[in-house]
C-alpha cells in the first residue's frame, strides 16, 4: 500500500514543477501537465478503494491500515508528530472524492480558463490544492491534519484571489483567509488541549475507545463544562470556520469571487466539507467525551441549514444560490454527525452524513461547473441577464436539471437517499429538529427550482450573440457528474462507511421519505407556479413580507455585524490604543536603544588608533587586569 | 616506544602526505602543469577529508582493532604515552577545518591567478596546510608542549599569509601587525604554561587538574595562558589587531583567518578549559562572563559604523567569537555540541560572505558597503548568498544561524546565566542592525553606477553553492546537530 503515498506526491510534484518552470510553458502544456498527473492519482485511489474495500474488511470490520508514518519532530516519548498515512473507510471515500472531483475541474479548466492570464498559475495552485487536500484526509494524526488544514486555506486564499487585479477578487482572498484563521486559532488551542490530557495526537489511539487516555482531564471543568468538551468544541469552531457554519460563514459567499471551477473544487465538494470530516475522524471522541458537544453541532448544523435556505432563496447572483446552498447542505452533514450514536443500528446519521457529503460533492461540483458553463455562455453571474436557456445549453440544461433534482430529493437521483437517511436519523433523535430539517430541505426544493426557472425558462434575455454550449472539454465533466449523480444513490453505503466499521443494513424509512418528498414536489410545485413564466406572484410576495425579504437579502446583517465589531469595537477601541502604544513607547524605546548604540559607538572609536604599541600594551594591561580582578574579588 | 601507534595518528599523516606531495608538485611540476595546482590541491584536501572525516570506528575496523575503537568511541584514547589524544570529536572538527579549508582554497582562484601572485600559488596552498595541520596538533594535544608547539605551527605561517601580497602596503603592514602582536600574545602563553609547570611539575593534561589548588600564581598562569588563544579568537581586549589585519591581508587570508583559525582555537579552549582547568571553573567562568560582554559589545558598537566590507567583517567576526563563547563557558555537553555546531554553521555562513566579498573585491576593486549599493540589479546571484550568508550570521530563521545561536543560547540558559544570554539577546538586535545594512545597500538603495554584472569562475560557485547549501540545509538536517551532540557525549 506504500503506492498511496504517490496520491499525495504527485500532485505536489505537479506543483513544483508548473510553479517554478510554468512560466516557461505554454499555457496548454501546463493544464495538460496538471490534468495528466491528477489523473494518475485518481486511478492510483480507485485502486487504493478497491484494494482497501475488498481487503480490510476483517471478521466484518474494516481494519485501519497505516501504510507508511515516520516520526518527525519528538516531543516527549509519547508525543510525537508524525507524518504519515491513515487508510480508514473514510478517509478512502475522501481519496476517491478529492481526486474525481479535482480531475473533473482540471479538465474542465482547460476549456473554462482558456486564454485567462496566469493559466499556468491557475494549475500549479489547483495542483497544491489537491495535495493539501488528500493530505489532510491520509493524516495519521491530528497535527498533520493541521498543518494540511492550514495548507487547504493558503491555496483557497491564492484560488480566491486569482483574479488579482480586481479589488472584490482581493477582499474576498482576505476575508476568507482572516474568518478561517480566526476559527483555526480554537481548532489549534483545541488540539493543545487534547494532546495536553491525552498525551497523544495519533488519531488510531484518540479514537481507539479506550477512554483511560482520557483519565487526565476528568473531573476537571471550566465554566461549568468539562476540559474535554472544551477541547472538542474548540476543534469543532475550526471545523465550523472551514465549513463555514453560522455565524463563521460569511466568507464563503464572497468566496465566489474565485474561478468557477475552483468554486467547485473547493467552495463546494472539498475543502468546505472538511470540517465535516473533522468532526467524522473524531467522532468517537466525540460521542465518549462529549456528547453535549454532538448536540451543539447539530444545534448549529440545523441553524445554519435553515438560515443559508431562507437567505438562498433571495438571492439574485447564481453563484451566491449555489453557495448559501451549500452552506445548507453542509448543515445538513454537520446535523446527521450531531444526532448519530457510535454503535450498530445507533449510527445511521454517521452513515448518512457521509453518504451525504459523497453524493452532494457530485452533485454540486456538477451544479456549479453547469453554473460556469452558464456563466461562460452569457458573461454574467445575474439571474436578470439569463431565462429561456434551455435552447441554447441544451446539454448544460440537462446535467444542471439532473443536479437540481438531486439536491431537491426527488427519488431515485442521489440526494434522496442520503438526505432522507439524515432526516430519518434526525426525526429519531428529537422530532422537532427533524421537522425544522424537513422545511429546510422543503426550501431547498424551491430556491433550486427558482434558480433552475430562472436561468433556463422564465423570460429569455436578449443577447448580442446567441449563448452557446460549452466545448467537450467541459460537458464532459458535466456529462460524468450527472451520470455518478444518477447512479451513486444506489450504492450500498452501508457496506463501505459507517460509524463503527461493521456493515450497516439501509432500510428506508417509508414515512419520512413519503413525507419528504411530497414536501420537495410541493416546493418544486410552487417554485413552477412562481417561476416557469415570467409572474408577478414573487413581486407581490416580496412587497408583502417586505421586511423579511428585504433581511434575508441582506443575509440578516450579519456581514454588518462583523464590521460593526472589528471595525467600531475592534480597530478603534483596542487596535488604535494598542497601535498608539507600540508607535510612541515600543518604538521610542527602542529608537533611543539605537541613539544609544550609535553614540556609544562614535565615542569608542577613538581606542582603535592604529598602532601596534598600544595594541600589545593593552594585551598586557587586559591580562594583568583580569588576573588582578579574578585573584582579589 | 610503541611505534604501531602511528596508525591512528591517520589525521596528521594524511595531511603531512598532502602537503609533501603538493610541495614535490610545486618544485618538480613543469610550468604548464602548475597551472593545474588549484584543482590537485582542492582534490588532494577532498581525498584526505574522505579518508579521514569517518569517526573513528570505521577507519579503525580497517586495522581490525575494534577494542581500540570501542575505547575511541567511549572517549578519549591516549597515544604516544599521553602526548597525544584520540577522540571522535576531535576528529570531526578536524573534519569540520578541512571541509573550510577546501572552501577557501576554491575561492582563491581570482586572486592567485594575479599577476604578482601566479609564481607564488603554490605557497599558498602550502603553508595554509601547514597552518592547518598546527590546528591538527591543537586539537589533539594531551600535552601543553605539543600544544604550544600546535599553536606556533598554526600562528608562524599564518603571518606569511597575512603578507602574502607583500608589495601591497596594507598587506606587509598588516603582516607586520600580526606576526608581532602574535609573538606576544603567544610570549604570554608560553610564559602562562611555565608557571603551570612550576606549580604543578606536569605538563600533561591529564594529570595537571590534580594539582590545581587555586593560588593566585595558578591563576595567573591560568589567566597568561589564555590569553594566548584569546588573542586567536580576538576576545576583547585582545581583539584590537583584528580590524587592521583582516583589512590588509588578501581576502582569502581573512577568510581563512576569520574561520578556520578561529574555530580551532574555540574548540582547543573549551577543551583544555574542561579537561585542564577543571578545578578552576569558578575563576575562568567569571572571567568568560565579562569577556563575553565585553566581546559582543565592544565589538557590535564598532561595527556599527564600518565602512570597509573588510573591517565590517572583522568586527562582525569579533562578535561571533563572543557567542561561541557561550557555548564554551557552559563547559557541559550541550556547551560543547553548541559550540562544535556554531563553528560549523558560522563557517559555511561567513566563507560565503567572504567568497561574494573577494570575488567583487577582485573584479572591481571595490570594497566599501556603498559600493555595494544596487548590486542586486546588476548581479542578483551573488546578492542573493549574500544575503543568506547574514542573515544566517545575523540568526533569523530559517537558515542555519539561527539553529546554532539558539543552542549556544540554550547551553548558556541551562547553566542559569539568564543575564548573560539576555546582553547577548539585546546585541543580536544591534546586529541585526548592521547586517541589514548590507542588505539594504544590496536590494534597496539605487545607484547608478553598481559594480558591473560579471559571471564568477567555476570553482568560487562551487564554493559559494557549497556554502549556501550547508547555511539552508544545516539548520533543517536535524541529524547534523543530533551526530555532533551525540559525539559531544563526555568529551
Amino acid at each position: 500500500m506504500e503506492y498511496t503515498l504517490l496520491i499525495v506526491l504527485l500532485p505536489l510534484l505537479s506543483f513544483l514543477f508548473l510553479g517554478l518552470a510554468g512560466k516557461g510553458l505554454k499555457p496548454r502544456v501546463a493544464g495538460y501537465i496538471g490534468t495528466i498527473v491528477l489523473a494518475i492519482a485518481a486511478g492510483l485511489s480507485y485502486i487504493t478503494a478497491w484494494h482497501y474495500f475488498t481487503t480490510a474488511k476483517v471478521d466484518g470490520v474494516f481494519e485501519k491500515w497505516t501504510p507508511l508514518n515516520f516520526r518527525w519532530l519528538n516531543f516527549t516519548e509519547h508525543l510525537h508528530i508524525d507524518l504519515g498515512i491513515l487508510l480508514d473507510p473514510i478517509a478512502v471515500m475522501m481519496l476517491v472524492v478529492i481526486t474525481t472531483v479535482s480531475l473533473m475541474v482540471h479538465l474542465y479548466s482547460l476549456g473554462y480558463m482558456h486564454g485567462e492570464r496566469g493559466f499556468q498559475r491557475y494549475y500549479a495552485f489547483l495542483s497544491l490544492f489537491s495535495f493539501s487536500m488528500l493530505g489532510l484526509v491520509v493524516a495519521t494524526n491530528i497535527f498533520q491534519m493541521y498543518i494540511f488544514w492550514e495548507l487547504v486555506g493558503v491555496s483557497s486564499y491564492l484560488l480566491i484571489g486569482f483574479y488579482y487585479t480586481k479589488p472584490e477578487a482581493v477582499a474576498a482572498s482576505k476575508k476568507a483567509f482572516i474568518v478561517t484563521r480566526f476559527a483555526d486559532l480554537g481548532f489549534l488551542i483545541g488540539i493543545l488541549l487534547l494532546s495536553f490530557y491525552t498525551g497523544t495526537f495519533s488519531f488510531e489511539r484518540l479514537t481507539s475507545g479506550d477512554t483511560s487516555l482520557f483519565a487526565g482531564a476528568e473531573g476537571l471543568s471550566f465554566m461549568g463544562c468539562s476540559v474535554m468538551s472544551w477541547a472538542l468544541a474548540l476543534i469543532f469552531m475550526g471545523g465550523a470556520g472551514k465549513s463555514a457554519m453560522f455565524p463563521l460563514h460569511v466568507w464563503l459567499p464572497d468566496a465566489m469571487e474565485g474561478p468557477t471551477p475552483v468554486s467547485a473544487l473547493i467552495h463546494a465538494a472539498t475543502m468546505v466539507v472538511a470540517g465535516v470530516y473533522l468532526v467524522a475522524r473524531l467522532f468517537p471522541v466525540y460521542y465518549l467525551e462529549a456528547p453535549d458537544v454532538l448536540v451543539l453541532i447539530a444545534i448549529v448544523g440545523a441553524v445554519t441549514s435553515l438560515y443559508a435556505a431562507i437567505v438562498a432563496c433571495v438571492q439574485t447572483d447564481i453563484k451566491r444560490v449555489l453557495a448559501f446552498s451549500t452552506i445548507s447542505q453542509i448543515g445538513f452533514m454537520m446535523v446527521g454527525l450531531g444526532v448519530s450514536g457510535l454503535e450498530g443500528h445507533e449510527g445511521l446519521g454517521y452513515m448518512a452524513s457521509m453518504f451525504h457529503l459523497f453524493t452532494h460533492a457530485m452533485f454540486k461540483a456538477l451544479l456549479f461547473l453547469g453554473a460556469g458553463a452558464i456563466i461562460h455562455a452569457v458573461h454574467s453571474n445575474e439571474m436578470t441577464r439569463m431565462g429561456g436557456l434551455w435552447k441554447h445549453l441544451p446539454i448544460t440544461h440537462l446535467t444542471f436539471l439532473v443536479a437540481c433534482l438531486a439536491i431537491a430529493g426527488i427519488p431515485p437521483f442521489s440526494g434522496f437517499f442520503s438526505k432522507d437517511e439524515i432526516l430519518a436519523a434526525t426525526f429519531h433523535f428529537n422530532p422537532v429538529l427533524g421537522a425544522v430539517m424537513s422545511f429546510t430541505a422543503g426550501l431547498t426544493a424551491f430556491y433550486m427550482f427558482r434558480l433552475y426557472y430562472r436561468i433556463f425558462w422564465n423570460k429569455a434575455t436578449h443577447h448580442d450573440h446567441a449563448p452557446h454550449e460549452a466545448p467537450g472539454s467541459m460537458t464532459v465533466p458535466l456529462i460524468f457528474l450527472a451520470a455518478v449523480t444518477l447512479v451513486a444513490g444506489f450504492i450500498p453505503f452501508g457496506k463501505f462507511v459507517t460509524s463503527d466499521s461493521a456493515d450497516y443494513i439501509i432500510h428506508l424509512d417509508w414515512v419520512v421519505a413519503t413525507i419528504s418528498v411530497a414536501i420537495a414536489v410541493i416546493a418544486i410545485g410552487l417554485a413552477t407556479l412562481f417561476y416557469r413564466k415570467e409572474s408577478s406572484i414573487p413581486d407581490r410576495l416580496a412587497t408583502t413580507f417586505r421586511g423579511l425579504h428585504a433581511a434575508a437579502s441582506q443575509r440578516f446583517y450579519l456581514d454588518e455585524v462583523y464590521l460593526f465589531i472589528t471595525k467600531k469595537i475592534i480597530f478603534n477601541g483596542i487596535s488604535r490604543p494598542v497601535a498608539w502604544f507600540d508607535h510612541h513607547v515600543v518604538d521610542g524605546t527602542m529608537n533611543g536603544f539605537a541613539t544609544l548604540s550609535q553614540r556609544l559607538s562614535g565615542s569608542i572609536r577613538g581606542f582603535q588608533s592604529g598602532q601596534l604599541q598600544q595594541y600589545v600594551m593593552v594585551i598586557l594591561l587586559g591580562a594583568l587586569l583580569i588576573t588582578v580582578l579574578v585573584v582579589f574579588i | 616506544m610503541d611505534y604501531s601507534n602511528f596508525i591512528y595518528l591517520k589525521e596528521e599523516l594524511s595531511l603531512i602526505a598532502v602537503i609533501v606531495i603538493l610541495l614535490l608538485y610545486d618544485i618538480f611540476g613543469s610550468k604548464k602543469s602548475l597551472n593545474y595546482f588549484q584543482p590537485v590541491a582542492c582534490l588532494l584536501v577532498g581525498v584526505h577529508l574522505l579518508l579521514t572525516c569517518c569517526p573513528a570506528r570505521a577507519a579503525l575496523a580497517i586495522f581490525g582493532d575494534t577494542p581500540v575503537a570501542d575505547q575511541v568511541n567511549a572517549g578519549v584514547y591516549p597515544l604516544l604515552s599521553g602526548m597525544y589524544n584520540l577522540y571522535p570529536l576531535g576528529s570531526i572538527v578536524k573534519s569540520i577545518l578541512a571541509i573550510g579549508t577546501l572552501i577557501v582554497f576554491l575561492q582563491a582562484r581570482n586572486w592567485l591567478e594575479g599577476e604578482r601572485t601566479i609564481i607564488r600559488r603554490g605557497e599558498f596552498y602550502l603553508i595554509t596546510l601547514f597552518t592547518l595541520l598546527g590546528m591538527y596538533f591543537m586539537i589533539a594535544a594531551g600535552n601543553f608542549l605539543l600544544f604550544y608547539l600546535g599553536l606556533e605551527l598554526a600562528s608562524i605561517p599564518m603571518a606569511t599569509l597575512v603578507a602574502f601580497d607583500k608589495f601591497r602596503d596594507r598587506s606587509a603592514e598588516a603582516g607586520a601587525k600580526y606576526i608581532l602582536t602574535a609573538i606576544f600574545a603567544s610570549g604570554l602563553s608560553l610564559y602562562g604554561i611555565s608557571l603551570i609547570y612550576g606549580t604543578t611539575g606536569t605538563l600533561y593534561f591529564t594529570d595537571i587538574p590534580a594539582a590545581l589548588t587555586g593560588s593566585a600564581l595558578q591563576v595567573m598562569a591560568f589567566v597568561f595562558f589564555f590569553t594566548g588563544l584569546a588573542f586567536k579568537l580576538s576576545l576583547v581586549p585582545f581583539h584590537q589587531w583584528t580590524p587592521d589585519v583582516y583589512e590588509g591581508a588578501p581576502t582569502s587570508v581573512t577568510a581563512y583567518l576569520s574561520v578556520i583559525s578561529k574555530g580551532a582555537a574555540a574548540f582547543v579552549l573549551m577543551v583544555i578549559l574542561g579537561k585542564v582547568f577543571g578545578p578552576l571553573v569558578e575563576q575562568w567562568q567569571a572571567i568568560l562572563f565579562w569577556v563575553i560582554i565585553a566581546t559582543i559589545t565592544v565589538a557590535n558598537l564598532f561595527a556599527l559604523r564600518q565602512q570597509n566590507m573588510k573591517r565590517f567583517f572583522a568586527y562582525s567576526s569579533i562578535s561571533q567569537a563572543g557567542y561561541i563563547m557561550l557555548g564554551v563557558i557552559s563547559g557541559s555537553t550541550l556547551g560543547m555540541a553548541s559550540l562544535v555546531y556554531y563553528v560549523l554553521v558560522y563557517m559555511f555562513s561567513n566563507l560565503a560572505a567572504f567568497g561574494v566579498i573577494s570575488i567583487i573585491e577582485h573584479r572591481s576593486g571595490k570594497e566599501t558597503i556603498d559600493d555595494y549599493n544596487g548590486l542586486y540589479s546588476t548581479n542578483p546571484r551573488l546578492s542573493v548568498v549574500m544575503m543568506i550568508a547574514l542573515f544566517s550570521l545575523a540568526g533569523i530563521p530559517p537558515f542555519a544561524g539561527f539553529f546554532s545561536k539558539f543552542f549556544v543560547f540554550a547551553a548558556a540558559v541551562e547553566e542559569g546565566y539568564y543575564w548573560l544570554v539576555f546582553i547577548a539577546l539585546l546585541n543580536t538586535v544591534i546586529s541585526l542592525y548592521y547586517y541589514l545594512r548590507v542588505v539594504k545597500s544590496m536590494f534597496i538603495n539605487k545607484n547608478e553606477s553598481a559594480i558591473a554584472g560579471f559571471r564568477s569562475d567555476g570553482y568560487t560557485r562551487l564554493g559559494l553553492v557549497a556554502c549556501s547549501a550547508g547555511i539552508l540545509l544545516l539548520g533543517l538536517l536535524s541529524v547534523v546537530y543530533g551526530e555532533i551532540h551525540h559525539y559531544s557525549l563526555g568529551w
